[in-house]
């Protein structure tokens, strides 16, 4: 089996506050093009992730060329989508998008150090579609518990990326496993709307500036 | 594993329940008469066969099935193993080389499985949709994918009876969060028995060629955990994207650009949930049943969520 073929990065699936807390990053090789890998502080690396939320809003950033940044809300806060000449298709998605509108992303954690020194987290998308509100909630579903079954798994023996979360964060998993257990509550009160704008509103609170700040603009 | 070694292994393990015997003290004797003394293998094989008779006090015919195992072919997951199969021949394939007598698909009810016969075995011909009772053939695995080889102590026996071949059916579930080149609006390679996808209007095996347009979608799906790539033929792709061959061909000559056509399907089917059902070939999943799971079972999942 020696010329496999290179296997695909799978997609994480991780709520925006987790995600937004990721800035460490790897490689797992010193190979010049080695995959690079946020390091998810509930124990898991990450070089793809797949979420779906609520685009809010959008903007173009770009200064000589188009560069689109968009704001995707789930329920536990905002993820950062960016996307120029290099992401044409996702580009161009996030021109013709209409927020508020709901949004599957797949894409690649990039982070990105502003001028005071925080390591901000964002998405370069390799795609972004337009899906319906089933879509989402399987998605909320879903990532609840890929979450909680990470946080059971942080003080196993051997997990690697739970004892690197342990020295490169200072970062409590207990906080994202609460954090998911009430997107899940949520959903099963079932009632959508409502929980959406509760969402929006705390992911705002939880992140605010974050959207209007320039110094938070990675190069394209 | 050289055709002596195959034999020293099958006439070790035809012995495994009476001698204490290993396969490269076999293969040595073998060696030594067929390099030696030039004598042909299957009358090498004849004697040392018959000198372990003798020191084991038996008669030919005792010597039965020897040690392999009687397996189902989706239970093969083992490379050189030795083991029995009772099969359908499924589909006979067009020998690629001058060594191999007969090559094509095996199938019991738990799937179907590649097979390869070779000329220097002397084996008689198979026929296909016949059913066969299969004693050692020896397991191969290439690339993660198992198939059998035929050899010369392969005992084959017809049997009179029906036996239904399954397909290894697969489900796999998991967001579409990729959808790879050559999906869309393609074109395949007309000349009789080849169907590859041409590239820049070339067959790999025809070279240039007047495509026949087709429909198919090489994806991936994603689940969190593990990717698992899925094609869906020309019905699967209509069914998913409710886009037929016709409609699609008049996308791309609008546009002149069959290009347009995999761009239209990816903005209707990526970053949804699917749960598809086929065989595996290979490294893909081939799509025979699709379904939307539809809307998520939210208290179950709270209740597992709880329980973890």
């Amino acid at each position: 089996m020696s010329q496999s073929a290179p296997t695909r990065e799978v997609a994480r699936r991780v709520f925006a506050s987790e995600f937004n807390d990721a800035g460490y990053t790897f490689t797992e090789s010193d190979d010049e093009r080695a995959p690079v890998y946020a390091l998810l502080p509930t124990g898991e690396s990450s070089n793809r992730v797949f979420f779906v939320g609520t685009l809010t809003e959008k903007e173009d950033v770009g200064e000589d060329s188009e560069y689109w940044r968009g704001r995707i809300v789930d329920p536990t806060g905002t993820f950062f989508v960016y996307a120029g000449q290099y992401q044409p298709e996702a580009a161009s998605k996030l021109r013709d998008l209409e927020p508020p509108a709901y949004v599957a992303v797949v894409g690649k954690p990039r982070t990105y150090e502003t001028d005071d020194g925080t390591v901000r987290v964002s998405v370069r998308p390799e795609s972004i579609t337009e899906v319906d509100a089933a879509t989402r909630d399987r998605w909320v579903a879903e990532t609840a518990t890929r979450t909680i079954e990470r946080v059971a798994a942080f003080d196993d023996d051997g997990n690697e990326y739970a004892r690197m979360a342990r020295e490169e964060y200072d970062l409590d998993p207990q906080t994202y496993k609460a954090a998911a257990l009430s997107a899940l509550e949520d959903l099963d009160e079932g009632d959508e709307l409502a929980g959406d704008a509760a969402d929006e509103d705390r992911a705002d609170g939880d992140t605010a500036g974050d959207a209007t700040d320039p110094a938070g603009t990675p190069e394209p | 594993m050289s055709e002596l070694r195959q034999e020293a292994e099958a006439i070790a393990e035809q012995f495994s329940d009476h001698l204490d015997v290993d396969a490269d003290e076999v293969e040595e004797r073998l060696e030594n008469l067929v390099n030696e003394y030039r004598v042909p293998l299957d009358e090498a094989r004849r004697s040392v066969t018959n000198s372990y008779l003798e020191d084991a006090g038996m008669e030919r015919d005792e010597l039965g099935r020897g040690g392999s195992e009687s397996v189902l072919v989706d239970e093969i997951d083992e490379d050189e193993q030795w083991v029995d199969l009772r099969v359908t021949l499924v589909d006979l394939w067009e020998p690629r080389s001058d060594s191999i007598s007969q090559v094509g698909l095996l199938g019991d009810e738990s799937g179907t499985i590649k097979f390869v016969a070779f000329e220097t075995s002397d084996l008689p011909e198979l026929t296909e949709g016949q059913a066969y009772e299969l004693s050692n053939v020896v397991t191969d695995e290439y690339e993660g994918s198992y198939s059998v080889k035929l050899n010369r102590t392969t005992q084959i026996t017809e049997i009179d009876e029906e036996i239904e071949v399954g397909d290894n059916a697969d489900t796999v579930e998991g967001a579409l969060v990729d959808i790879q080149s050559g999906s869309g609006l393609i074109k395949r390679c007309p000349e009789d028995d080849c169907t590859r996808v041409l590239q820049n209007g070339r067959c790999s095996e025809h070279g240039q060629v007047e495509g026949e347009f087709d429909l198919r979608i090489k994806g991936v799906l994603d689940d969190g955990e593990t990717v698992t790539e899925v094609i869906f033929d020309r019905e699967a792709t209509e069914k998913l994207t409710g886009m037929g061959l016709e409609e699609a061909k008049d996308m791309a000559m609008d546009a002149l650009d069959t290009t347009v056509v995999a761009e239209e399907m990816a903005d209707d089917v990526l970053g949804r949930y699917y749960r598809v059902t086929g065989p595996t070939f290979g490294r893909y999943v081939l799509v025979d049943e699709m379904e939307d799971p539809g809307a998520v079972d939210v208290e179950s999942a709270l209740i597992e969520a709880r329980s973890i």
